[in-house]
């Protein structure tokens, strides 16, 4: 006998693939079983003003919102078609009053749940209660390792002691902590603080995830984007600190696929693994596919259950496998490993999200994107433009963040 | 907090944490173990390990257990078991009981 653990994996957007692992199917490219993980945006509402947030540019607005019972009824269907686990973000899931319900329901049929937050909202009590709802995993963000840069980033004073806080009530309640951190220009020369304060948060895992440019961050790409020499020490940093800190804290690491020479597998492909349900209930191959015009995305409010949303809608079909793809992913020996990289990408940057993604080197516009993005690094912007419902807001000298 | 990082021995008392859930899939028709941002796929004897350690049994009980249930030789068995708890373990998705306050 010799018991072994495959590892299914990360359920998200990693390189290892989960649905291979536990399905076994034949061709890699035509795998869209239920994906294992869901993203439920449950808000576009959040307190902070992130200038990369990852929502889209046009926010759900709280009448919009999905009701708790319109939730209680989603979840119970993933459940029902086989979905795993549950990532409740946002927005800021905290800021629905029902979000304790819901980790609850989600719990009752038997969804693992884990909570994407800015964590300024919560209380230790509220944590609490959360904890004995059954919530499973807790992941807070931080904008950098002490508060000058962190509250500015976030245009919220006393965001990052407030974060520090709960990250410290969820280890004395015993859940497991993930630290997200999001990189860019302004705060790259802080990583290795932030990998240092992971470590005395006595976080389980730190993702480390340069900033993905669209929606809000494509805006603010001139303030954001780092230098290729950043990158590159960047790398040097996570790897070694990934081999110092082995046992003790794993680090996950999103290259900027700017810089990249070949674009990254976005979402394990389109369709192929993973979903999200936006605030308003629309089910979205990704969190910014919104962005793509010309694509509509069906409703959990509409007559279609979510397994044929996932399987037979044309927003989901256009992108999905290798049959849609042009020159030069067509006959690229790589289709069926990057999946042709970001649609969202491809549509910001070229206007068609049938192209190559431009992080490709083998896309005609590749050298321009890197042209682009060693322009924007080298730029001396620095204000942001900030996230919120107004359609953004220019940060002023003596703003410092509120 | 519970410990972590711990190194399996035929003394401890193994026990999943609550972050880290042995389900059998209805959908898939497996077991998995659900863990923060990862499933893993457990084979039939991980499984049958997995499920003997409950916090109160020490790993030389499970090795026992299993040793009689096969018929197989203690030693070959206590060597594969202590590798795939320490695996999980490794993976910070294993903890063991805590001591009982007195």
């Amino acid at each position: 006998m010799s018991p072994t653990l495959t590892d299914a994996a990360s359920v998200a957007s990693s390189p290892t693939d989960g649905l291979a692992a536990l399905e076994r199917r034949g061709s890699t490219a035509e795998t869209f079983g239920i994906p294992l993980a869901v993203l439920a945006e449950l808000t576009h509402r959040c307190p902070l003003q992130c200038p990369y947030c990852s929502n889209p540019v046009e926010l759900d607005r709280a009448g919009s919102e999905l009701t708790t019972d319109e939730w209680k009824k989603v979840l119970s269907e993933l459940a029902e078609i086989g979905v795993l686990q549950i990532h409740f973000s946002g927005g800021e899931p905290t800021a629905r009053k029902d979000l304790v319900e819901l980790v609850q329901h989600a719990s009752d049929v038997g969804l693992y749940t884990n909570l994407i937050t800015s964590a300024v909202l919560l209380t230790k009590e509220k944590l609490s209660a959360l904890a004995d709802a059954g919530l499973c995993h807790v992941q807070i963000s931080f904008q950098g390792n002490e508060p000058v840069v962190a509250d500015r980033v976030a245009g919220l004073k006393k965001s990052h002691e407030k974060k520090i806080e709960a990250a410290r009530w969820t280890r004395e309640l015993d859940l497991p902590l993930t630290v997200n951190a999001v990189m860019h220009r302004q705060n790259l020369h802080q990583l290795s603080d932030i990998i240092q304060m992971a470590v005395d948060l006595d976080a389980d895992r730190l993702e480390v995830a340069n900033v993905q440019y669209y929606g809000w961050a494509l805006k603010n790409r001139a303030a954001l984007m780092p230098t290729f020499e950043q990158i590159e020490e960047t790398s040097r940093l996570v790897e070694e600190a990934q081999v110092r800190l082995k046992g003790v804290l794993a680090i996950d690491y999103v290259v900027p696929d700017y810089y990249a020479l070949r674009p990254k597998k976005c979402m394990g492909g389109w369709g192929r693994q993973f979903f999200n349900i936006s605030p308003s209930g629309k089910i979205l191959p990704c969190h910014a596919a919104e962005s793509i015009t010309g694509l509509e995305f069906e409703s959990v409010r509409s007559n279609h259950s979510i397994a044929w949303i996932w399987q037979n809608s044309e927003a989901f079909n256009r992108y999905r496998g290798t049959g849609w793809m042009p020159e030069p992913c067509k006959s690229c020996e790589y289709r069926e490993q990057d999946f042709g990289g970001c649609r969202c990408q491809a549509f910001a940057l070229t206007g068609d999200a049938g192209n190559t993604d431009p992080a490709c080197t083998l896309s005609p516009m590749h050298e321009a994107i890197f042209r682009q993005a060693e322009q924007d690094a080298a730029s001396e912007q620095t204000r942001f433009l900030y996230r919120n419902f107004a359609g953004g807001t220019l940060e002023t000298v003596d703003d410092h963040g509120a | 907090m519970a410990s972590r990082n711990i190194q399996v021995n035929e003394t401890s008392r193994p026990i999943l944490p609550r972050h880290a859930k042995l389900r059998f899939d209805e959908t898939r028709q497996v077991w998995v173990i659900l863990a923060p941002e990862r499933v893993l796929a457990p084979d039939e004897i991980a499984v049958e390990v997995l499920k003997l350690c409950d916090g109160a049994r020490s790993v030389a009980d499970v090795v026992e257990l299993l040793a009689a249930k096969y018929a197989a030789p203690r030693e070959a068995i206590v060597t594969d078991v202590v590798a795939m708890l320490q695996d999980l373990a490794d993976k910070g998705f294993l903890t063991e009981a805590r001591e009982k306050t007195p």
